[in-house]
């Protein structure tokens, strides 16, 4: 299949060619296709809503109107500097908190062989499975009783703890570590912990990275926690403070857009940056 | 897997023993947070949903017993049903759609030309947008009056449909929303495609000019694991389906109930009526149903997906 050529070498060379262009032509538009609201998005945000609705389509903002980002970030009712300085440290926080803690469990679920193991890693599967809001309802009213409502507490600290999934992903790195290496350190009488900082954690690093990413792509991306825990619109993170604004302002498209935009580049930008490590990430997730 | 080496470390010799004593102690150490976390946000809440589920309870003021009368008001009411409906309705249709269109462009992916990588860049893009944001572009898009979608559409000579502002129509326009996103599960196929061994895909070439043939016949069986995951993961996500729908029918389901979901349901009784006892007994009966789904699917998987080495 990857090589043609060797497949079916009776094939003459203008078939190639006109199999070749049809085969580009289907891509280009199926691509086409997934990329149009991505392009909608990036001109409407440079248009008024007149030329939003404007029929026939046009296809490139004329004028461009740049005054748009100035109006999306002084407007009163919806703080988007704010919200989008929001979102960062919610990301951020996450990221560096299933680093740390996710890395401690996998390389005890991974390297380590201790009684019990198989049963908490059991569990770890189970809760990566279990629809999350079956667990939501008790942990809300305990953060609310705790009188943390309203604040991020509920919805970064549990990551100090861990998370199923990035525990789970972790430890398909972890266990490519070979097991000589923390031998041969153990028989030199280096601490567990020691092995752990200083010979494990440095060669799974890539692991680590593909890890905070996908750890800030999900929190870029979270919506009912911040839904739920959070009223004050200055507290918003931007996925909960784009929705408020559209849900009440359905007509201003413009500025909608604007801020769909500039929520979704970054998340863009870091993609195509370290697409290698994504699709790596990706592969290890699947079926082990 | 686990199993397996679960078994070598019962078997090691007991010259390890005294090292293993040590690595035992640090492995429970270095798990001790997880397993904290494990307890307090996820096995004691879901023993306390099931509590709560049992007892009239509004936040404010004491838990009041009512056995059993949450599941018989879940059960009459006309909303739960046609969220319930919708629910299953937008799983069992965009599931296999979405597999279906994600192993087609995985096959179509599986050459090497000077442009794949850039194909895959592009299909893996949307499930990037943030969920809230690509909902908001979609309402954009698909205005019925004025969006770029009907205009297209119109000018082409068809007769387009109005997407979200029609009852019939609005649940499959989520559905075609949630289409868009499937560069995970391509991904996933595509690996399981190139993991086919060579050899195998040029015997199949040999013996049968149809590619129908190979697909049938060799290629999907070997990537039933793949097929599998997708199917687990999907439908789990999908009967949890929460963002979308409440970004483009509100808590109302708009129009006319038709994009109501069953989260959106939930949610709205827990955090509008604050009627605990209520969402939790609905908690319970999703959790349910996506664990019954789960466990038929892998009760099946045994006569139809194909592992490696299985056979050996």
């Amino acid at each position: 299949m990857s090589d043609p050529a060797l497949i079916q070498p009776r094939r003459t060379a203008p078939r190639k060619l006109g199999s070749m262009l049809i085969y580009h032509a289907l891509m280009l538009a199926i691509a086409g296709v997934f990329l149009l609201p991505f392009y909608w998005m990036t001109i409407s945000a440079f248009k008024n809503n007149a030329e939003i609705f404007a029929n026939p389509v046009t296809w490139f903002p004329d004028p461009i109107r740049w005054d748009n980002i100035t109006a999306l970030l002084t407007r009163d009712d919806f703080p988007y500097l704010r919200q989008f300085l929001n979102s960062v440290f919610y990301a951020g926080s996450v990221a560096l908190a299933v680093c740390f803690s996710c890395s401690l469990a996998a390389y005890s679920f991974g390297c380590l062989r201790w009684r019990g193991r198989n049963l908490v890693f059991g569990l770890t599967v189970c809760a990566l499975l279990l629809p999350g809001i079956v667990t939501f309802l008790p942990v809300y009213l305990g953060w609310t009783k705790l009188g943390l409502n309203g604040t991020y507490w509920p919805l970064i600290a549990p990551f100090f703890c861990g998370d199923a999934f990035f525990i789970f992903m972790l430890r398909q790195f972890f266990l490519g570590v070979p097991r000589e290496l923390m031998d041969a350190a153990r028989l030199d009488g280096t601490s567990e912990f020691r092995i752990w900082w200083q010979i494990v954690l440095p060669q799974v690093r890539t692991a680590l990275i593909i890890v905070g990413l996908f750890a800030v792509v999900y929190t870029w991306n979270e919506f009912f926690g911040p839904l739920i825990y959070l009223q004050d619109r200055e507290k918003f993170p931007l996925s909960l403070g784009l929705f408020t604004f559209q849900a009440a302002r359905a007509k201003e498209w413009s500025t909608t857009m604007m801020g769909a935009f500039f929520m979704a580049m970054p998340m863009v930008v870091l993609f195509l940056l370290t697409q290698r490590l994504f699709r790596q990430g990706l592969a290890s997730t699947g079926l082990k | 897997m686990a199993d397996a080496a679960s078994q070598i470390g019962a078997a090691s010799p007991p010259r390890r023993r005294r090292a293993g004593r040590g690595e035992a102690r640090a492995g429970m150490l270095f798990a001790l947070p997880w397993m904290v976390g494990l307890a307090i946000f996820t096995l004691i809440p879901l023993v306390i949903t099931f509590y709560i589920a049992q007892a009239k309870f509004q936040i404010t003021g004491a838990p009041k017993w009512v056995g059993l009368q949450n599941y018989a008001a879940i059960w009459a009411d006309p909303e739960v049903w046609a969220s319930a409906r919708n629910t299953l309705m937008f799983a069992t249709i965009s599931v296999p759609i979405k597999l279906v269109l994600a192993l087609g462009l995985a096959l179509l992916l599986n050459r090497v030309t000077a442009l794949s990588g850039f194909y895959r860049t592009v299909f893996y893009l949307p499930f990037l947008m943030p969920a809230v944001a690509g909902s908001v572009v979609f309402i954009l898009l698909l205005n019925p009056g004025a969006g770029p979608v009907n205009i297209m559409l119109q000018a082409m000579g068809l007769h387009p449909p109005d997407w979200l502002l029609d009852p019939k129509a609005a649940l499959w326009t989520l559905i075609l929303l949630s289409l868009w996103p499937l560069g995970v599960e391509t991904l996933v196929f595509l690996g399981g495609l190139q993991n086919i061994p060579r050899d195998v895909s040029e015997a199949a070439d040999l013996d049968s000019p149809h590619p129908w043939h190979k697909l049938i016949w060799i290629t999907l069986p070997l990537i039933t694991p793949m097929i599998l995951f997708n199917l687990v993961i999907g439908i789990i996500y999908s009967f949890q389906v929460f963002t979308q729908a409440l970004v483009i029918g509100g808590t109302t389901g708009k129009p006319a109930e038709a994009t109501l979901m069953y989260m959106v349901v939930l949610y709205r009784a827990a955090f509008r009526y604050f009627n605990m006892g209520y969402a939790a007994a609905m908690a319970t009966v999703l959790f349910g149903v996506v664990l019954v789904l789960t466990l038929l699917i892998f009760r099946t998987a045994r006569s139809w997906v194909y592992y490696e080495g299985e056979t050996r």
